[in-house]
This record gives structure tokens, C-alpha cells and sequence, in this order.
């Protein structure tokens, strides 16, 4: 299945390493960011409604 | 209806909620099947062997760097002028995804360049207007997390990135013609030029390009409802610091 | 506006006000270059115009803090935002007394270190000349800068980050037009668009600088 690469075979694949490991990283930190601050805000909203029914 | 109905954070948010689960899928259908293509069914190419794979790499992060700045160019002068601030935002969350794609098509380009011209590195104008592009991303990301005031800090990056826009453009003539002045039989070619690109190549390339625009618009989406809840959350934290 | 160029001008003749620091520091760049790549004259002399216009360059961004700093500080910024004189010539006044205070010395200086460069002799005009049109953009890209990060507290590094990527254009050009004029090549290109870029600069930028210091004053 794995293509024939021959000598150039290190470029080409630390390519596909390197590039995949940075956007898969900005993705990853992005979407954790996004369910932090999402879990945070519900908290935080959840807290201000009680306060303001008592 | 008007396009600036979306200005209103609350819309935005939940336009996103609605966008999303569209955008995502798509965008990873057109990249996993611009990658696999082009990694694993396309030909060697006969001056460049193998390498040729790393351009569905290396020339969409390259056209998404650029066009990422050019969005928050965009985004910028829509905040200075309108006053929108999920505007601002939008440009925030754009920068470090532009950056990304800078350095995703730096190292894709030396590890590209190393097998082909001898050298990972070679002040070709290319090349080295890059490397002058990330270094505006690097300002314009240190400015907003240097300002505390989150008004400042959007007026400020706002100001610096249509003030930068010009003199990366100014940057980038000067570069161009910079190198010139050194050598004039650079045995550099120019990658993906005009040289008439093989058919073989050209389809994943497409789903490639479109893979990563559709994964650049969701991921400023994400990034900017995250920016817009983290503005919520520091208003609801100072009322109940105040209370 | 004249009141306050010579009020900008005293300020930094008097002790303590930096004048001489970016002089000082563009003699050492022009000492240390040659302890660091050799002594050999034909090295130097080759990059003699990128040494000189780094070094000038760098010691031009050493002060840029000051040009709103200390005014920031003890109020008087606020005071002249408020002045009947317009913003906009407040900040070209105040980056006409940084070049004066800075670049120009370093104008003057630097055939003195062309000298100690090896800089060929055809080139000692063309320094001066693309010194002389380089350095007051220099100045105004500067103070663009410094009215970004006035409210900083250590505005320093991140003042250093934002405009170096401004001055390459600058940079380019003006070492290119040293690096001809020595060669004896055609200077016309460099020349005329390093104006360019300076009177651009100059013209325009102020109202950038302008508004970026009313946002920090806010």
C-alpha cells in the first residue's frame, strides 16, 4: 500500500509529519479552548441566573 | 436582511452552532481525500521524484497564509469603520491559524528545498518574504496579548495590521527586487509558477486547496464564539467581583 | 510646534536624556562586526553597507521608546492631545527631534566608520546620501511604533517586535543603494523608491501614530 517513495523518502514524509502535527495542534488547542471557555460560560451563566432569583 | 446582522454576537454564535456541522465534515472529506490522493496515488514526477507530493502541503498552507492576512485586513478595517466587534474578534482568531500556515509552508518549503536545490534554506524572494509575513503575525499576535484593555488591544492591532498590510506589500517588492541586486542566475526555480502543472496533480491539489479553506473558515468560526463567550465570561466574573 | 521641537531638543541634550546612546551604540556595532567575522578587507569591505545599515538602523530603534514615554508618563502627552495644535503634528514634531537627536548623528558618523570597514571609496557619498534619505523614515516608522505601545509597561521588546518587519523595505533599499554606488552600478532604482518609502512615511504616518495615541490615551 505505502508508495514507493525512494531516496527522497525522509523530505516527503517529515513533510506530511510536521505539517499534520501543526494544524492537528492548532486544531486540537482550538477546539480545547473552545469546550473550556463553553463549560466556563454555562457555569458562569448558570451562576448569574440563581443570583438573580434570590 | 443584511449582511451585518451577523455583527450581533448572539446571532453569529448561533449561526455558527447551525454552520459548523457542515463546514467541519467538508472540509475534512475534501482534505483526507486531497491527502490520500495526493500522497498515495499520484505519480513520480520526472525531475523531482517523490518531493512533488509535499505540494498539497506546501502550496495550500502557503495560499492560506496569505489569504488569512488579507481576511484580517478585511476584519480589521470593518472594525475601525463600523465598529463591530465580533469583527475584531474574527481577526483575532484568525491570527495564530494564519501563522500555522506560515510555518506549515516555511517547513514544508525547506524540507522541499533540501533534496531539490542542496539547501533547506536559500533567500530567494520568495522564501524570504515569508519568513517577513510571519514575523508581522508574531507582532500582531504580541500586541493583542500585550494590551490589557480589550477595546485598546482591537484598536490597536487594528491600526497595526492596515499600517503592516502596506509595508508587508512594500516588503514585498523590496525583496524581490533585493535579491535581484544579488544574483542575477538564481538556479532557483520558481515552485509552482507558471510551469504548467501535470493533471495528474491538479485535482487533489484542488480538493486540497478547498479542503483548507473550508478548515480555515471553521476554524476562525470556532475560534471567534470562543473569543466572543471568553467576552461574556469576563463581564459576568467583573459583575460578580463588583457584587 | 517650534516651541516644542526645542523643548524635545533640550530634553534629550540635557543629562540623562539618551543623546549619544545610539551613536555610541552604532561605533560599537562597527567595532564588534570586524572582531567577529575577521579582519580580512576584501570580507569587510563586501559587507561594510549591510553592517553600516543595520547598525544604524538598530541604533535608531534603541530610543524610540522615548520619543512618547516620558511625556506619557508625567502627563504632559495628555496636555498636548488636548492643545490646539492637531495630534498629527505633535507626532511628526516628535519624530523630526528623534531623527535630529538620532539618525543625523548617525548620518554624520557613519563614513567615519566606513573607515574602519574597508567600505570602498566610490561608496562614502551614496552612505551618506541613503543615510540622509533613510534615516528620517526611520524615524517616522519609529514613532508609529512607539505610539502603539506607549501604554505598555515593558513596550521595549514588543516596540522592537513591531517595527523591525516595518523597516525592511527601508533597509533594503537603502543598503542596496550603498552596495551599488560602491560597485559603481546604477543607483536610480534604490534611490528614488528609498525616498519614496521616507516621504510615504512621512507624510502618512502621523495619522496613524495619531490615532493609535488617542486610542492609548483614552
Amino acid at each position: 500500500m505505502m508508495p514507493e517513495l525512494g531516496k527522497y523518502a525522509f523530505a516527503v514524509l517529515s513533510s506530511y509529519a510536521v505539517s499534520l502535527g501543526l494544524i492537528g495542534g492548532l486544531v486540537a488547542l482550538s477546539v480545547w479552548r473552545y469546550a473550556r471557555v463553553k463549560r466556563a460560560l454555562t457555569a458562569a451563566e448558570a451562576r448569574l441566573a440563581k443570583g438573580k432569583r434570590a | 436582511m443584511s449582511l451585518w446582522e451577523y455583527a450581533n454576537p448572539k446571532k453569529f454564535t448561533e449561526t455558527t452552532a447551525r454552520v459548523l456541522p457542515v463546514v467541519v465534515p467538508l472540509a475534512g472529506a475534501c482534505l483526507l481525500a486531497g491527502l490520500i490522493w495526493g500522497f498515495f496515488f499520484t505519480p513520480e514526477d520526472y525531475k523531482q521524484g517523490s518531493t512533488v507530493k509535499i505540494l498539497f502541503l506546501h502550496v495550500p498552507a502557503a495560499m492560506m497564509a496569505v489569504n488569512a492576512w488579507i481576511m484580517m485586513l478585511v476584519a480589521s478595517l470593518v472594525w475601525i469603520v463600523r465598529r463591530h466587534h465580533v469583527s475584531a474578534l474574527a481577526a483575532k482568531a484568525a491570527a495564530p491559524v494564519g501563522m500555522t500556515f506560515t510555518l506549515v509552508a516555511l517547513v514544508t518549503g525547506a524540507l522541499w528545498g533540501q533534496p531539490m536545490w542542496g539547501t533547506w534554506w536559500e533567500w530567494d524572494p520568495r522564501l524570504t518574504s515569508f519568513l517577513i509575513l510571519f514575523l508581522f503575525y508574531l507582532g500582531y499576535i504580541a500586541l493583542w496579548q500585550a494590551v490589557e484593555n480589550p477595546d485598546t488591544a482591537a484598536d490597536l492591532t487594528g491600526v497595526l495590521c492596515v499600517v503592516g498590510s502596506v509595508f508587508a506589500v512594500l516588503s514585498r517588492y523590496a525583496v524581490k527586487f533585493w535579491n535581484q541586486g544579488l544574483h542575477q542566475d538564481s538556479t532557483i526555480m520558481k515552485v509552482g509558477e507558471k510551469d504548467p502543472l501535470d493533471p495528474a496533480y491538479y485535482w487533489p491539489l484542488i480538493f486540497c486547496l478547498a479542503g483548507v479553506v473550508l478548515m480555515f473558515v471553521a476554524l476562525v468560526l470556532l475560534r471567534t464564539v470562543t473569543e466572543i463567550r471568553l467576552r461574556r465570561l469576563a463581564v459576568i466574573e467583573a459583575r460578580e467581583k463588583f457584587e | 510646534m517650534i516651541a516644542l521641537l526645542l523643548r524635545d531638543l533640550r530634553i534629550a541634550f540635557r543629562a540623562g536624556g539618551g543623546f549619544g546612546l545610539g551613536l555610541a551604540f552604532f561605533l560599537l556595532v562597527a567595532v564588534l562586526v570586524p572582531l567577529g567575522v575577521g579582519p580580512e578587507g576584501g570580507t569587510l569591505a563586501r559587507i561594510a553597507p549591510g553592517i553600516l545599515w543595520v547598525g544604524a538602523l538598530l541604533a535608531c530603534l534603541l530610543s524610540l521608546d522615548r520619543i512618547f514615554a516620558l511625556d506619557f508618563e508625567d502627563g504632559s502627552l495628555d496636555l498636548l492631545a488636548t492643545a490646539p495644535i492637531p495630534l498629527e503634528g505633535v507626532v511628526a514634531v516628535k519624530a523630526l527631534a528623534h531623527w535630529l537627536v538620532t539618525g543625523l548623528p548617525l548620518v554624520i558618523a557613519a563614513p567615519v566608520l566606513g573607515v574602519l570597514l574597508h567600505l570602498p571609496e566610490a561608496g562614502y557619498g551614496w552612505l551618506v546620501v541613503s543615510l540622509l534619505l533613510g534615516t528620517p523614515g526611520l524615524s517616522a516608522i519609529g514613532a508609529f511604533g512607539a505610539a502603539l505601545t506607549v501604554g505598555l509597561k515593558r513596550g521595549g521588546l514588543l516596540l522592537s517586535l513591531l517595527v523591525l518587519p516595518l523597516y525592511v523595505p527601508t533597509l533594503i533599499f537603502g543598503a542596496e543603494l550603498v552596495k551599488r554606488g560602491a560597485a559603481g552600478m546604477a543607483v536610480q532604482v534604490p534611490l528614488l523608491l528609498l525616498a519614496g518609502i521616507t516621504l510615504g512615511a512621512a507624510a502618512l504616518l502621523p495619522f496613524a501614530s495619531a490615532l493609535a495615541l488617542r486610542i492609548n490615551l483614552r
